[in-house]
């Protein structure tokens, strides 16, 4: 049925639309994840607000301060910056052990892989959410204005979110087969973690070369289709050109690729 | 409703058995660098042949037992028979439901309610979460748990553990149930009632599977024998007879 197309994803197609048919499992465990965290605590996982919050403040006096930056200027942006590279990180990295932890239920229950997946992404939309309550906290202290461009940030979130998909698919596949990808790509969150401005501005940077550097970061440009309407301001064109097409480049070879070494996740647990 | 069936062609299994050096990049880097050769035999990629040359058509009605001594591939045949490995060789067709109850504790979380854990293990079953709410009353009667039904697992006797893994587990009605050794449910007063329902699932289901090493089991349950043995099938046939041959050599 899909000879004629140059590369075949047809039962790697099968798999994710039948996770997203399905539902009601990601959700499920997805939840119950959060859930067991944080079942024995009084705060529950309130406690990632919390975390958070305590994170922001440490972290706004020390770059505020060391940056000479308006605290008012500042702390909006590095509070949507964290949260939104708290979602990027986390995703990455507990994508990269989407199936090993799922090791005894692979082993056992026949269920789409792409399931595994997408229970780490509705895992780590949850905790984001949490983490989003600081956001009016902050606006109302430093009467941040919201305009009506926030809406797009939405359509921001889910492109990265699409985007992110594709990248945990074939980290997933990788890391179980080597198992210390996990590492390497731990490491690289925490190296980009720098690279990004999270903590800095864009327009710190210095020179060409470093904007060169800075347009070749991925999450650069999918972390400002986020937060930049949420600041009152429309990102680039380029974030938005380099968001889709990474979009649609990187769905293609993650369907290849998950189509060609799906079979063999189970054998490699 | 389709109905159940289950047929392998020429399949053949093969594992890669890696060990930490051959599952690490390093070593894979290392050995393209040194030319691979030597450190082949070093990075410990032992390949295993679990199944070879496996020709099995199972209809609806049977009732299918799998025997063989340890390491003679009967879990990766039930892994395969469940659609779970795909052979690398060969072409494995499974039409219809399948459900597993190797290990019923699967999916529950300790720090859970009992109720909580009824949708949990039930979704782990392939059940959707309205058909669970359906039936958790008919599941907490069996159990027997009363109250402590909305108490956390973990504070579970084993004995009442076992109970909820149990009769969430036997809520399903698959159409190809797939079983490694009966499930034992342990205490006296309970084995009776869990028995007959274990017999209710197992004559509900089109296609049993059943792993085991017990005899009497074999004999009661199936109406026919695989003897597997080095990874092939040594003996495929009535009961009695592959039992006389496997029991009596």
């Amino acid at each position: 049925m899909n000879d004629f197309s140059l590369i075949n994803t047809s039962q790697a197609r099968a798999d994710i639309l039948s996770a997203l048919k399905n539902y009601y499992l990601f959700i499920t465990l997805g939840w119950q994840d959060v859930a067991t965290r944080y079942r024995r605590s009084r705060v529950g996982a309130f406690w990632l607000t919390i975390n958070m919050l305590v994170m922001i403040s440490v972290l706004g006096v020390v770059f505020g301060t060391l940056f000479r930056v308006p605290v008012a200027e500042f702390l909006p942006s590095l509070t949507i910056g964290i949260i939104v590279w708290g979602l990027i990180s986390g995703l990455i990295n507990e994508g990269c052990g989407s199936f090993i932890t799922a090791q005894e239920t692979i082993l056992q229950v026949r269920m789409p892989l792409a399931t595994h997946i997408l229970r780490v992404v509705w895992r780590n939309m949850i905790i984001t959410a949490h983490n989003l309550l600081i956001l009016p906290i902050v606006f109302l202290i430093f009467m941040k204005p919201v305009n009506y461009l926030a809406l797009l940030s939405l359509l921001g979130l889910t492109l990265l979110i699409i985007n992110m998909v594709w990248m945990m698919l074939i980290l997933a596949v990788i890391c179980t087969r080597f198992r210390d990808f996990t590492q390497i790509a731990q490491n690289a969150m925490q190296v980009l973690f720098y690279a990004t401005p999270i903590i800095w501005h864009a327009e710190m940077l210095p020179g060409r070369y470093a904007q060169v550097l800075l347009n070749i970061n991925p999450f650069y440009h999918l972390l400002n289709i986020v937060r930049e309407p949420l600041l009152g301001s429309m990102p680039t064109t380029v974030n938005w050109v380099v968001s889709i097409v990474m979009a649609i480049i990187g769905w293609v070879f993650a369907l290849a690729f998950f189509n060609r070494f799906r079979k063999r996740v189970p054998y490699w647990l | 409703m389709i109905t159940a069936s289950i047929e392998l062609r020429q399949v053949e299994v093969v594992f890669p058995v890696y060990n930490a050096a051959s599952l690490s990049l390093k070593n894979r880097l290392l050995s393209a660098v040194t030319g691979g050769k030597i450190d082949r035999q070093h990075d410990g990629a032992i390949i295993v042949k679990g199944l070879q040359d496996i020709n099995i058509m199972i209809n609806p009605g049977e009732r299918v037992g799998l025997l063989g001594h340890n390491g003679a591939g009967k879990t990766t045949l039930l892994r395969v028979l469940s659609g779970i490995y795909q052979p690398t060789q060969g072409t494995a067709q499974i039409n219809g439901e399948c459900v597993s109850l190797i290990n019923i504790g699967l999916g529950i979380d300790p720090e859970a309610t009992g109720r909580e854990n009824i949708l949990l293990r039930g979704v782990m079953m392939g059940m959707r979460p309205s058909a669970i709410k359906a039936m958790s009353e008919e599941i907490i009667d069996f159990t027997g748990l009363g109250d402590f039904i909305d108490l956390p697992f973990r504070t579970y006797s084993t004995g009442m553990q076992l109970r909820l893994a149990f009769a969430v587990s036997t809520a399903v009605r698959p159409q190809i149930l797939v079983m490694d050794e009966w499930l034992s449910t342990g205490d006296e007063e309970f084995k009776e009632r869990a028995d007959r329902r274990m017999t209710d699932v197992v004559s509900a289901a089109e296609i049993l599977i059943l792993a085991s090493h017990s005899r009497e089991l074999l004999l009661n349950n199936c109406n026919r024998l695989i003897w597997l043995e080095h990874g092939k099938i040594r003996m495929d046939g009535k009961p009695e007879e592959v039992l006389k041959q496997y029991f009596g050599h």
